[in-house]
């Protein structure tokens, strides 16, 4: 129904979604997960330092880091310790001062369990920070491509989960004014909490923040969407805006509670009724989306002269006794949280990586937390669905094509997918899948529909990556055996004339041998 | 009359359908063997000669003139083999050989005498070096044929598999046994 009602949308022109109509509150789709925020009255606790850091050079979307300090080195709290490399990229931050132990191979959150290059700090308990880097307080007066390289090199990602560089989104583009900043404050994922306490408990500074955000990039509005399972968080923004005097310019827009009101492009369609064309960014319609806790950290950054270097992580889950909302430093092993909510022997618990609905099963436990760690939940084996639910043939109810968000069909696509048949999947449209997990939620007959996603869209991407190194090794025996050619006729050329002038044949044969070597070796390098 | 006119007026389409056809097949002819590049697009290019001919190319030509199994070709496995068996418009065959995973050249430069014979045996100029220098092999062009460890007189190079990364990795098929071990179970306590 919603997808025929979506078809016949597009028949009557562009952009009308005639599935919101039948679904208030924008997107269409989604579902009512159980709420499970046990932490949304637990205050912010401070951790402690652990005894060792472990810091992942990298922790955003693009390209890994380069260490800029040594082995033995001491170093500060805030100071840059690796330096990105290529423009999407974010410096990594000590996150407290001490010594350098190790730069080293080590597990990091990722559902492969691999293990990434990592700088391992022990702390020295002084905490003392660089002070190097000024505060902008009066960012007003800045020029905005000053504020925007002071975001790039304090470090600073999409702290919802996504970790896309921030400063990337900052831009005054001539082509594509900026009118609205959506601050994303739904935190539509059951079990978190750190965005709602952020808001209850650093109110002024996620204002100045979004503030900071709207004079970079030059937007006159801004709005900050919150759920209205969230009264509190409402109340606590309205007043944040009104002591900073912004009530004309930022407004607070509550939505009604739906999964995956926090996606991107459902999060704008729900504020401002427009989509996001396919293939097309938020600033192409004049919109720019940040998570609540960017924003905090963009204040940080730019009022305090504090690079990224800690944030509010909710530990909860059925295996953790006292769960919890603890700001801890980047780079904190989660065990060393765990142990704090009272979890302290992990045997028989699963940890996921972020909520219930997106985040991802870690299969190793000791690694540390990192710029995109919003949650980590821990859950005894026998309550993880996942594991425990049998998958069973599709009985075509139909469930998962009412709450995609995107419109897809997921039955069709996990057919497909599941067939290995990735062509059939990608007109499908396989790459618009948001990976939200609605379709695995209501499927009765309990088909990994996302897993199916997620494996083929790799899958798609390794073929695709064959495919080009094939292209490339063929064009390169193409070109050897090109020049093995032309290296022949030369050769015969060559002898004909020897035998022409009467010389020695032994000379040019004699020669053959470095000759190929070596010209082997130059179109080797060439090429590479 | 009305069954003359039908009669012409269809001939004349015919014709007229004839002309064009004719007239297209010049104009938009394509040289070279068009099936042999479809099918050389589909192998892996490793040009390993585990297909029992000199590389890829060849391999293609032979599958498109008749001459070989579609299912000759080791790297490419069931999935070059099933893309071969539809261009080509014939029952797949079972791939008999299992491919072996996939690998790198590694030469041990203090052992290299510089011969410069491993150069000349790879297929795609992955190796540099020159007469009595150490070789080395360009890992992003290496395609892992193993063409070049026969030809050494030293036995100094090794086949070495391809390093795991993260960046590469993927979602493996729900159900299926993943490739990673689980911790939980048997993961330290923490003090
Ligand atoms: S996971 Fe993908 S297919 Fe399933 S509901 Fe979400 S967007 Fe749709
Ligand atoms: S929800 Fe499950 S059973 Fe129902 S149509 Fe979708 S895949 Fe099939
Ligand atoms: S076995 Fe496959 S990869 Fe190797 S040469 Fe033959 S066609 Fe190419």
């Amino acid at each position: 129904m919603p997808g025929l009602l979506e078809r016949l949308g597009g028949l009557f022109g562009g952009g009308v979604d005639l599935r919101s109509l039948i679904s208030p509150g924008g997107f269409p789709g989604g579902v009512h997960p159980a709420q499970m925020k046990i932490t949304a009255a637990s205050p912010i606790v401070q951790s402690p330092l652990p005894p060792q850091l472990i810091l992942p050079l990298k922790q955003h979307i693009g390209q890994i880091c380069i260490p800029i300090v040594e082995v033995g080195d001491h170093v500060l709290r805030g100071q840059k310790v690796a330096r990105s490399q290529g423009y999407v990229s974010a410096p990594v931050h000590a996150p407290t001062s001490g010594t350098v132990l190790a730069i080293e191979e080590h597990a990091v959150p990722h559902p492969s369990g691999m293990g990434r290059q990592c700088m391992i700090i022990e702390p020295d308990g002084l905490d003392e920070a660089d002070q190097s880097m000024p505060s902008l307080c009066d960012y007003l007066d800045e020029d905005p491509a000053i504020i925007r390289e002071r975001i790039r090199l304090s470090g600073i990602v999409g702290l919802g989960g996504a970790v896309f560089p921030t400063f990337i989104k900052m831009l005054r583009d001539q082509r594509h004014p900026i009118e609205t900043v959506i601050l994303n404050g739904v935190e539509c994922e059951p079990f978190l909490t750190c965005d709602h306490r952020v808001m209850l408990e650093h109110g002024d500074s996620v204002v100045r923040g979004l503030n900071v955000i709207m004079h970079a990039v030059a937007a006159k509005g801004g709005i900050i969407a919150i759920e209205d399972n969230k009264p509190d968080a409402v109340d606590a923004m309205r007043e944040a805006i009104a002591r900073a005097g912004f009530e004309a310019n930022i407004e607070v827009r509550v939505l009604p509670t739906r999964y995956p009101q926090g996606g991107e492009k459902q999060l704008i369609q729900a504020v401002t009724g427009r989509q996001v064309p396919a293939g097309k960014l938020p600033l192409h319609i004049g919109v720019i989306c940040q998570n609540v806790g960017t924003a905090k950290a963009i204040h940080d950054a730019v009022c305090m002269g504090k690079p990224l270097t800690e944030r509010v992580v909710t530990i909860s889950g059925d295996a953790v006794p006292h769960p919890a909302n603890i700001c801890a430093r980047i780079g904190t092993p989660m065990p060393f949280l765990l142990a704090q909510c009272g979890l302290r022997d992990l045997s028989g618990v699963r940890l996921i990586h972020g909520g219930p609905m997106m985040g991802e099963r870690l299969p190793r436990m000791n690694v540390p937390m990192v710029k995109s760690t919003n949650g980590i939940l821990a859950m005894r084996a026998e309550s993880l669905y996942s594991e425990n639910a049998q998958e069973e043939p599709c009985i075509r109810c139909g469930h998962c094509v009412e709450v995609c968000p995107v419109g897809l069909v997921p039955n069709e696509l996990a057919w497909h997918c599941r067939n290995d048949q990735f062509d059939r999947g990608q007109e499908y449209d396989l790459f618009d899948c948001i990976e939200c997990g609605c379709c695995s939620y209501v499927c009765p007959s309990h088909i990994p529909l996302v897993h199916y996603f997620r494996y083929a869209k790799g899958q798609v991407a390794h073929i695709e990556k064959e495919r080009a190194f094939a292209e490339l090794s063929k064009a390169r025996s193409e070109a050897r055996d090109n020049r093995l050619a032309r290296e022949q006729a030369e050769r015969a050329a060559r002898r004909s004339k020897v035998r022409k002038s009467g010389a020695a044949e032994a000379a040019a044969d004699a020669s053959d041998d470095t000759e190929a070597g070596t010209s082997g070796a130059e179109s080797g390098e060439k090429a590479s | 009359m009305n069954i003359l006119m039908a009669v012409l007026l269809l001939g004349g389409l015919a014709l007229a359908a004839g002309i064009v056809l004719a007239v297209a097949s010049r104009v938009f002819h394509v040289e070279g063997d068009p099936m042999m590049e479809r099918i050389d697009a589909v192998l892996p290019q490793t040009q390993c000669g585990q297909c029992g001919y000199p590389g890829c190319k060849p391999y293609a030509t032979a599958v498109a003139s008749g001459e070989a199994d579609v299912n000759k070709c080791v790297p490419g496995g069931e999935r070059a083999m099933l893309a071969i068996a539809d261009l080509m418009g014939v029952p797949p065959k079972e791939v008999e050989e299992e491919a072996a995973p996939p690998m790198l050249a590694y030469i041990r430069e203090d052992e290299c005498i510089g011969c410069t014979l491993c150069i000349k045996a790879c297929p795609v100029d992955a190796i540099i070096g020159a007469p009595k220098q150490y070789h080395t092999v360009v890992e992003s062009h290496c395609t892992g044929c193993t063409l070049c460890v026969e030809p050494c007189p030293v036995d100094c190079i090794d086949m070495l598999s391809k390093p795991e990364v993260l960046e590469e990795w993927t979602w493996s098929a729900p159900g299926k046994a993943s490739l990673v071990k689980l911790e939980g179970d048997s993961d330290a306590r923490v003090a």
